[in-house]
């Protein structure tokens, strides 16, 4: 009989298991980021969502913002939630309030312009957010089946070692999700160029069916999107930190990349605001490979943590979601040893195989969804976030 | 003195990832495969920590191959052991030049 997995996460009454507690503070346009720090600086127990967007935008953008920021709210690492309103701004607070409202936590909104302007709506605030926060703080953690694991999975400031070491590392513990009933999203559409066949035929239903033609598709769109400029996309992609790394184009980069999501089928692929619900197994998400970005968008899944690899030494993580750092390259991790979690340059050096460095990288994840910070966590280095748009500001 | 490591991922690729601080020029690495077979070479350039090698000779518009598959072409002749990077292989993908 396998070995049973469990973890200590907070139930949410939607059934959804968290792995933090917070108050997320939540502008719903960028005109509110001023107010809703100023509340976060006052009020222990919050996160804010400082994106740098929500008005000004195509219906398609403002649609996107409103249900990306949605999908924040309603994840999981999210006890209660107060929104921050200008009052005149293109996303719809009404739906942002109602749909995050329906998981059944505590929601509250404020309106800078009714409030009486800025002084007067950071006063307002305070209040609203200490008052969640005083109704959620308490909440116990209960055992809960690993099967409850929503894991996001990114490799940032790659390298050659990324796909030879720190990506195996994160694969290895990709599949053990898998096979445990749980999820894993992976996403760095940008990241799929030149490897896009190999995803394909991992597809459900093959490289013909729908969610292998999905797959072409969304390559096609990225990388018609980076071509429309008329550019090599060398240059950007990838990137000159790569290039000194020894990745000498966006295919080996690639090929690289996609190590990390192990070997299991291909489920599906899920748009870039789009939350996972009851969706098991390996998906995709239509994100580009940007940090801020993508980090967005995986909490937006639902990810309780993610697990990120890095070669040349990424250490961002994000307010909500706490961020497990993979470092593939000895050297990376000998000077960055304060900012990396998991040292898979080992594998490298040949002192370890990635089968015992991915065990190790497992039981870190059942750690950390426990509570055990990570080192982006403990250092505060958490605000790299926003969302991604696809059309210009007008 | 033990020779440091050129990995090569997959049998049908033509360049292996040398994972040494180092290697200059004349430098002799082993190339290792991933069931073990070994061979050494002479390194032609100097070649930073994670760049690649040729395997063997790799002609000009020929595939580069790594993982077993295609990540771009080489734009000059290689020869067996040389540095290979951007100075003398090329991305095709994502190409709004071409």
């Amino acid at each position: 009989m396998s070995k049973m997995y469990t973890f200590e996460g907070y139930v949410r009454p939607d059934g959804s298991v968290g792995s933090r507690n917070h108050v997320a503070v939540i502008p719903s346009v960028i005109c509110a980021t001023d107010v809703a720090q100023a509340i976060c600086r006052q009020v222990a127990g919050t996160i804010g969502y400082f994106h740098h967007q929500g008005c000004c935008q195509l219906p398609l953008d403002l649609k996107r913002v409103t249900d990306t920021l949605s999908s924040l709210g309603c994840s999981p690492n999210v006890g209660a939630v107060l929104i921050v309103s200008l009052g005149c701004e293109g996303t719809d607070v009404a739906r942002l309030y109602d749909e995050i409202s329906a998981t059944g936590k505590p929601v509250k909104v404020i309106y800078i312009q009714e409030s009486g302007g800025m002084s007067r709506a950071i006063q307002k605030g305070i209040d609203a957010a200490q008052s969640l926060v005083l109704e959620i703080s308490g909440l116990q953690r209960k055992t809960v089946d690993i099967s409850n694991v929503i894991m996001g999975i990114k490799c940032g400031g790659s390298d050659t070692t990324s796909g030879m070491a720190s990506n195996c590392v994160i694969g290895y513990v990709a599949d053990k999700i898998v096979d445990l009933g749980g999820t894993v999203v992976f996403g760095e559409t940008t990241e799929f160029l030149g490897g896009e066949h190999i995803l394909a035929q991992r597809a459900v239903g093959g490289p013909d069916g729908p969610v292998g033609k999905k797959i072409y598709e969304i390559v096609e769109r990225m990388e018609a999107r980076a071509k429309a400029a008329g550019e090599d996309m060398r240059g950007g992609q990838p990137t000159p930190g790569n290039i000194k790394g020894g990745l000498s184009s966006i295919e080996e980069k690639s090929l690289g990349a996609i190590v990390k999501s192990g070997h299991r089928p291909i489920q599906g692929v899920l748009e870039y605001p789009e939350r996972v619900i009851a969706q098991k197994g390996l998906w995709i998400k239509d994100a580009p490979g940007r940090e801020p970005e993508i980090l967005t968008g995986m909490a937006a899944t639902g990810a309780q943590l993610l697990m990120f690899s890095t070669g040349r030494g990424a250490p961002q993580g994000f307010p909500s979601m706490p961020v497990i750092k993979v470092c593939g390259n000895p050297n990376t991790y000998r000077r960055m040893s304060h900012d990396m979690d998991l040292n898979a340059g080992r594998i490298i050096a040949g002192e370890k195989s990635i089968e015992e460095a991915g065990e190790e990288a497992f039981e870190l994840l059942i750690n950390v969804l426990n509570g055990q910070m990570t080192k982006n966590e403990a250092l505060q280095y958490v605000s790299t976030m926003d969302i991604y748009c696809l059309g210009p500001v007008i | 003195m033990k020779l440091s490591l050129a990995l090569k991922v997959d049998d049908k690729d033509n360049v292996a990832t040398v994972f040494a601080n180092d290697i200059t020029s004349g430098t002799h690495v082993v190339i290792r495969d991933k069931t073990g077979n070994t061979e050494e070479v002479e390194v032609i350039g100097d070649v930073p920590y994670g760049h690649k090698i040729a395997v063997r000779k790799i002609m000009k518009c020929e595939p580069v191959i790594k993982y077993g598959e295609s990540i771009g072409r080489a734009c000059a002749d290689i020869a067996k052991g040389e540095y290979v990077h951007v100075h003398n292989m090329e991305a095709m993908r994502g190409r709004g030049d071409l």
